[in-house]
């Protein structure tokens, strides 16, 4: 793909601690295009919000990143110095978290906070910069936005204030949006808003985006693909049409299951058993293998590699056939 | 916001009045003044006369009634040993301790945010730590120790800076000022620093404190994943968060930086109000001290009110929560 803006290739980041190293992300691969918006969804430790961290470079001592590469629109920039890594967070990639309630600063105008953000990155004067920022909030849907850039955070709604995020993290002009639960904090009727504010913000400036979440309505609503993460590695990833109406793996298959519809109400939703191990307890072979239910003997064993099937890729000893044919 | 003010105002003058209550007992456990004002040998008709012309054959809530309409009107009375309107003294002495405590404190709140900022910005390095146990010193080391120590240090063994004293002085109008000589700025160093250290360091350790936790925040994360500068980040952004809870201490140490002054005014002779205090504890003035004390407690409920309108300005939150308050 020549308009890939992400690549992340064998991405690893390990936390050092008292009792050794954990490595919270093992091997995590994905590309996402210009445009694109790719959901990435797992229960809560499954390395969904470390992985985006890592891509802005935000991850503190004692974490790090110990392997792999990330590379933006072909520049290498998990090995840049911290200056230059600086200037590509808030320029080239913009980020979004989940409490719009603390993501203000509440001793300042929201106002002055964009300003502060396009001057740091655009060579801009003090009114043309408040211009934009007038323009921006316009354009993330704050009504009378030269009267509200004055205002303070706490006088912004969740949603409102999830807005001004939204046009702090876009007011560069970024390639890439890193949205961190951007609607996990939210009202359920403020939720659809912000989701299709940010597909209408990535189709309209051909950003691509990175949708952290573990809710799959919001995966299904919002993106083209799908990465399903556990225990810090892509257990399956594919065309979000694909995963969430034939999933492979038997992760995504139980995640699938367990979502309620309000369609067929009669149907028993599916739990699966057990819980995600620690990370200083991840099982040997495939790291799921204790809660599947198809698990046989390989998966206890080796790691499972990631498959291509058709469009989708699942890493998962089930769909890899060659040496089951060889060894017969 | 005007509501707000009116209604903390009315404490403040709830709070004054129950000094005043204080204060004014005082005369009456104290012995009976006729007896601190007369010699030996005056006659108990002459007696009864000055009881009779001071009001003390009154009741007492009239006495009382008498003694805050007076104190309203800044009349504490006659010293009892330096036979001068109690007002006129401790206005003499006054520009003197509130030099030495506004000195006091600017040294304490620069010192104290710098050291603070520093500590928790490098928290590793050997600076940070050398401040942590300078702080530990401050902490613990009583006031009159350190200001004998520098007495000994600076004045006895170097000779740089005089050991007691205001050195030369300026009027203007009623207000005498030291800061306008060589004398009296050299004078005034040692007071402040012994007088403003505890302060510093307890502004210092706050500082260190506040900042780790505001620098540990969401708004802080966000403000570095929208790539602002460091210098922006640490200096914009933390500081100022930091500072909300610093100038109510700071502000709410100003009192007793002026209460603590009585140490700090008697190890180095300062001709301030705590000097005239302790002179009047000695001597049994009672006059001096229940003014003494109403004055602390004025300037105490005064510091309040102004930290409590100052936590408006610096912090928008309360000022839309106090407006909609009322």
């Amino acid at each position: 793909m020549t308009d890939t803006v992400l690549s992340v290739r064998s991405l690893q980041v390990e936390f050092a601690s008292r009792r050794g190293t954990l490595r919270a992300i093992d091997g995590v691969s994905f590309d996402i295009a210009k445009g694109e918006v790719l959901g990435v969804v797992g229960e809560s430790g499954a390395g969904k919000s470390v992985t985006g961290l890592a891509v802005i470079g935000l991850i503190d001592p004692p974490g790090r990143i110990a392997g792999g590469e990330i590379h933006l629109a072909g520049t290498r920039i998990d090995n840049l110095p911290p200056e230059e890594m600086r200037r590509v967070r808030g320029k080239r990639i913009g980020m979004i978290f989940q409490d719009p309630l603390t993501s203000l600063n509440p001793l300042y105008k929201i106002g002055d906070q964009i300003v502060e953000t396009i001057r740091t990155h655009l060579n801009l004067s003090e009114l043309a910069a408040r211009r934009r920022a007038i323009d921006l909030l316009a354009e993330v849907g704050i009504p009378a936005p030269e009267k509200r850039i004055d205002g303070y955070p706490h006088e912004f709604s969740g949603g409102m204030r999830q807005r001004v995020v939204i046009a702090l993290a876009i007011c560069a002009e970024p390639e890439l949006i890193i949205a961190d639960e951007p609607t996990t904090a939210l009202d359920v009727s403020v939720q659809a808003q912000i989701i299709s504010l940010i597909k209408r913000l990535g189709r309209d400036h051909g950003t691509a985006v990175m949708l952290v979440t573990h809710d799959m309505g919001v995966i299904a609503e919002a993106s083209d693909r799908v990465a399903v993460m556990y225990a810090g590695r892509v257990a399956e990833i594919g065309p979000v049409q694909a995963v969430v109406k034939n999933p492979l793996h038997p992760y995504a298959k139980g995640l699938m299951g367990a979502i309620p519809t309000l369609a067929g109400e009669d149907k028993r939703l599916v739990q699966i058993p057990g819980s995600m191990p620690r990370l200083s307890a991840i099982p040997r072979g495939c790291s799921f293998n204790p809660r599947c239910a198809f698990a046989f003997d390989r998966c206890r064993v080796e790691r499972p590699e990631p498959l291509a099937q058709g469009a989708q890729s699942v890493a998962c000893h089930l769909y890899d056939n060659a040496p089951a044919e060889s060894a017969a | 916001m005007l509501a707000f003010t009116l209604r903390r105002a009315i404490q403040a003058i709830g709070v004054m009045i129950a000094v005043g209550i204080i204060s004014f007992s005082m005369f009456r456990f104290a012995g009976d003044p006729v007896n601190q004002m007369v010699s030996m040998d005056t006659s108990g008709a002459e007696r009864a006369a000055i009881r009779q012309s001071l009001g003390l054959d009154d009741p007492v809530i009239v006495q009382f009634g008498r003694y805050v309409a007076n104190a309203a009107q800044f009349k504490f009375g006659i010293s009892y040993q330096f036979r001068l309107p109690v007002t006129n003294l401790l206005m003499e002495r006054m520009p003197a301790t509130l030099e030495l405590a506004i000195c006091a404190t600017i040294f304490a709140m620069l010192g104290g945010i710098l050291m603070g900022v520093y500590s928790a910005l490098r928290r590793d390095t050997l600076l940070a730590h050398a401040f942590q146990a300078i702080s530990l010193i401050g902490i613990s080391l009583p006031t009159f120790l350190i200001g004998i120590l520098l007495i000994y240090l600076f004045s006895v063994t170097l000779g740089w800076l005089p050991s007691f004293g205001r050195g030369d002085v300026v009027h203007i109008g009623w207000w005498t000022t030291g800061l306008l000589t060589l004398s009296g700025l050299k004078a005034l160093i040692m007071p402040s620093i012994t007088l403003g250290l505890f302060q510093m360091t307890l502004i210092m350790r706050l500082v260190r404190a506040e900042m780790l936790e505001v620098m540990r925040t969401d708004y802080i994360r966000f403000a570095r994943a929208r790539g602002l500068t460091t210098r922006a980040i640490h200096f914009g952004h933390a500081l100022r968060n930091t500072l909300v809870p610093v100038i109510t201490v700071a502000g709410l140490q100003f009192g007793s930086v002026i209460a603590f002054a009585i140490i700090t005014e008697t190890v180095f002779q300062w001709p301030g109000m705590g000097l005239l205090f302790v002179q009047a504890v000695q001597n049994v003035d009672i006059p001096i001290m229940a003014a003494y004390l109403m004055m602390v407690s004025l300037i105490f409920v005064t510091i309040n009110l102004v930290v409590d309108i100052l936590y408006t300005i610096v912090d928008p939150r309360l000022r839309s929560t106090v407006s909609r308050a009322h």
